[in-house]
């Protein structure tokens, strides 16, 4: 790694010692001191941290929603009705933010997202309104599984760059659920058809009902579904994933705005710290190596994963 | 080739749905940074003074709601003049672009004979619109 490699990377690490810092004083049962310090400290907090998540997200390869129910769960003070309505919106604003240069450049395939997305914005409110009905201590123990869950997959899960070749399945024929991608890092044009589509769309339903219930993005479940499952190419299951996510998090976004479970002084700082550190991040991918960065961020979730998970049982926090 | 296949060659229904989500994306940050800095600097007074906002944002939803009478629903539509809501407006502005750019490739589709995806969509255009009604959340 690069000497600026190292030096931009000192920026999220710092912030996410300070994260384990204010971990520590709330696990300490020091809940008095985060309502004895000034309001404005909680909103630039969390757009301190959101923009260090924001620059990690991006090399990590892991959307900025999974990071942020999570780790601000984990170490703000905030209530997880919130936090939750909060990182929807990050997630959406995020998919929002890239949806347009990916369907225009071909990385996102209209086509092939609507069905997917239909089901998953459909289950996506059932999932918000279990997810806010539910005590919080039973929605603390599944998002800690959840999370876990994902560093597995994260951590473990292969990936297919350009598919599987496939045999079309009579779905995915009817709603032509194929295409060529041109890859411009190698120039060549690959043609892609999926398979198991029917699979894809009971599974894509689950995710649905995780994003909602949970506040987070799902790009880590629509990639492996896309990629793995139906034998999409990589880059195409990656800009489809993003674009379905705008849909999903959309609906799911709704129920929380409809309940007042959106509050302006989390959620907006949130967004815009996520959205600065995300075109920050873009611009270092180049300088930050990817791996060292991807290693970070799993530590970090699994981390944020137990923590939540120990919360939820009542266990130190 | 066919017609949403590669990046020089993207259908025109993927192109106007990208042209239409890159306005309602902006328009939607705009109003959204616009109106928090309008509600963080004081210049639109807020619903729920600020020094109060600590202790509150720790408890459960029910218990704010019933603390600081936020209003649910789309009632916060008739106070928009207070910071908060103001800035609501913008995410409902980012919430419901969606649904233009779906209105939108619908009579692409139609036009094409490609009766699926024209329903598709305007059934995804149902889920969203069910969605923000409010009728699901009714009650809480």
């Amino acid at each position: 790694m690069t000497r600026a490699g190292r030096r931009w990377l000192l920026a999220p690490g710092v912030a996410i010692g300070l994260l384990a810092v204010a971990g520590d004083v709330l696990a300490a049962g020091d809940a008095a001191m985060t309502t004895e310090l000034p309001w404005w400290v909680w909103p630039l907090a969390l757009f301190v941290v959101c923009f260090a998540l924001g620059i990690v997200a991006v090399p990590a390869g892991v959307g900025g929603g999974v990071l942020f129910v999570p780790i601000v769960g984990g170490f703000f003070p905030f209530h997880l009705d919130f936090i939750r309505g909060a990182g929807l919106l990050v997630a959406l604003a995020s998919a929002l933010a890239a949806g347009p240069s990916l369907l225009r450049g071909g990385l996102a395939d209209l086509r092939l997202a609507l069905p997917f997305a239909l089901l998953a914005s459909a289950s996506s409110i059932i999932g918000a309104l279990v997810g806010l009905a539910l005590p919080a201590t039973v929605v603390q123990i599944a998002l800690g599984i959840t999370i876990l869950g994902i560093v597995a997959l994260m951590a473990f899960a292969p990936r297919s760059e350009s598919g599987t070749p496939v045999t079309p399945d009579r779905l995915a024929m009817a709603l032509q659920m194929n295409g060529i991608f041109h890859d411009v890092a190698t120039g060549q044009d690959q043609r892609w058809h999926v398979h198991r589509s029917p699979l894809g769309l009971v599974l894509f339903t689950g995710i649905g009902v995780l994003a909602g219930m949970f506040g987070m993005g799902a790009g880590w479940a629509n990639v492996p579904v896309l990629n793995l499952v139906m034998g999409v190419p990589l880059k195409v299951s990656a800009g489809t994933s993003s674009f379905i996510l705008s849909l999903v998090d959309s609906s799911a976004a709704w129920v929380y705005l409809n309940k007042g479970a959106v509050l302006a002084m989390i959620a907006v700082p949130s967004v815009i710290g996520m959205m600065l550190g995300a075109r920050i991040g873009a611009r270092l991918l180049s300088v930050l190596k990817a791996s060292v960065v991807r290693k970070l961020v799993l530590g970090l979730l699994l981390f944020a994963g137990a923590r939540a998970l120990l919360k939820g049982l009542g266990i130190g926090g | 080739m066919t017609q949403h296949d590669s990046a020089d060659r993207v259908s025109a229904e993927q192109r106007r749905y990208a042209r239409l989500l890159d306005w309602g994306a902006r328009t939607g940050f705009g109003i959204l940074v616009a109106a928090f800095a309008a509600y963080v600097f004081g210049l639109l007074p807020a619903h729920v003074a600020f020094d109060r906002l600590p202790v509150l944002w720790t408890q459960p939803l029910d218990a704010y709601l019933a603390e600081t009478g936020t209003p649910t629903g789309w009632a916060w539509l008739a106070q928009l003049a207070k910071g908060e809501f103001a800035s609501l407006g913008g995410i409902a502005v980012l919430s419901g672009c969606s649904i233009v750019c779906l209105l939108a490739v619908i009579p692409i589709y139609a036009r094409r004979g490609d009766k699926a995806l024209a329903a598709i969509c305007a059934l995804t255009i149902a889920v969203l619109l069910l969605a923000a009604s409010g009728i699901l959340t009714a009650g809480h």
